[in-house]
């Protein structure tokens, strides 16, 4: 499986957020996007999964399944946890497992891996910032996709967390899915390659 | 399938818990139609005369309440962008969010009905009317709706340009149901003739609004 893009370029609200952006993963590897605040990384991985419009370039896909977007073949982890308040922690993972998967999901082993178990029960307006990140991260693990998408997973995270984080990632890459992670800091999974975006040349390590 | 039966049974749960608009829907429409007899004093003539119609109206304004948080709750938690990534067509998942609407605000109102229209001095064919108008007429003011919640979506106090996109649209709906409800009461014409329009009119919101909708979303999301 390989996600390539070339000399992709993203308008919005009447101003050009990036332009000519290019790179390539395959099965197993990350893409650690980097840049200043407002470089265009938010925006990258939304024109990815199709939540803008690509205003030039080319965004393929090989070797997924040909029947499926790449949207639908990803996992987008976006600023917001896409929490419901008023649902407990059980019943916001089950519904995003029964929308985003194909048949039921089990969550209890996700919810244990990020340390949510015993707070299944309990409603989603009183989890901490970092536990409804830890939350939403248990959805890229109850519903298997290829493609992780994700901005800034890092953010609001304590040490433990950040690592456990790493950790499904290191996992998720040896099963020969891709990640995509916009970041400030090291994402902690060693080698991945480096997309820069706001400068005239995109570093590409 | 089961993507879409996750989001009816997710989206009527919140309805109905603490903070939803299923029991706000039901004591709005309550108490407009409670206050109306206090207004009019109490001529019993009068009020059958314009029973109906109140009911109508209450019904009209409830069915609003709950409509403006229907994609602006989940545009603001981000499980839109989620929504606008499925599988499902958005058109389907749109009208998936209204069935929800409709069951959680518009069916409480029609159960209630006949007992609220014992204030206003309706008899039983009279609610009889009454119920089967605004069972046929609810969907298509929850499908209408769609669109104007779509649309203002994106913006803070939406619910304020979504009253003033969608009751004008509302204005055919209003007209048979209230027709249909009099019709059976007094006459001239027969019951069926605006009772049929009633029917036209939900059915064509039933296709209409879940396209509209679905594509003044992807405009929005942006």
């Amino acid at each position: 499986m390989r996600l390539t893009a070339v000399d992709l370029a993203c308008h919005r609200g009447g101003r050009d957020v990036f332009g000519g952006v290019s790179f390539s993963v395959t099965s197993g590897e990350a893409l650690a996007i980097t840049g200043r605040n407002g470089a265009g990384k938010s925006s990258l991985l939304r024109t990815i999964v199709g939540l803008v419009r690509i205003a030039s370039g080319r965004l393929t896909l090989e070797g997924g399944d040909p029947e499926l977007t790449i949207a639908e073949q990803a996992h987008y982890l976006g600023h917001q946890d896409a929490l419901k308040t008023s649902l407990s922690v059980g019943e916001n993972l089950r519904f995003w497992a029964g929308f985003l998967g194909e048949k039921p999901a089990e969550i209890d082993g996700p919810l244990e891996a990020v340390g949510l178990d015993a707070l299944i029960d309990l409603p989603a307006a009183y989890l901490s910032a970092g536990q409804r990140r830890r939350l939403s991260i248990a959805r890229l693990l109850t519903v298997k996709r290829p493609i992780w998408l994700l901005d800034e997973p890092l953010s609001t995270l304590d040490a433990p967390a950040q690592q456990r984080l790493a950790s499904f990632m290191r996992v998720h890459l040896t099963e020969g899915g891709i990640v995509m992670a916009a970041t400030h800091g090291a994402l902690g999974i060693g080698n991945a390659q480096e997309l820069r975006l706001g400068t005239a040349e995109e570093v590409q390590a | 399938m089961s993507a879409l039966g996750a989001l009816l049974v997710r989206d009527m749960r919140i309805a109905v818990r603490v903070g939803g608009g299923a029991l706000i829907g039901v004591l709005f429409f309550l108490v407009v139609v409670i206050l109306v007899p206090f207004a009019l004093g109490p001529d019993l003539v009068l009020l059958k005369r314009i029973g109906p119609a109140i009911l109508w109206l209450a019904a009209l304004l409830a069915n609003l309440l709950a409509l403006d948080r229907l994609f602006a709750a989940d545009h603001e938690d981000g499980s839109l962008d989620l929504l606008l990534m499925s599988q499902a067509p958005l058109e389907l998942v749109v009208a998936v969010k209204g069935v929800a609407h409709w069951l959680t605000t518009g069916l409480p109102l029609i159960i209630a009905a006949p007992l609220i229209g014992l204030l206003l001095n309706l008899d039983a064919l009279a609610d009889a009317a009454l119920v089967a108008t605004l069972l046929v007429g609810t969907p298509a003011l929850t499908f209408i709706g769609l669109i104007g919640a779509s649309i203002a979506v994106a913006l803070r106090r939406g619910g304020l340009l979504l009253a003033v996109l969608v009751l004008p649209l509302t204005v055919p709906v209003l007209i048979f149901g209230v027709a249909a409800a009099n019709a059976a009461l007094t006459g001239p014409v027969t019951f069926g003739t605006p009772f049929t329009i009633l029917c036209a009119l939900s059915l064509a919101s039933l296709v209409v609004g879940p396209f509209a909708a679905a594509a003044a979303l992807r405009q929005e999301i942006e």
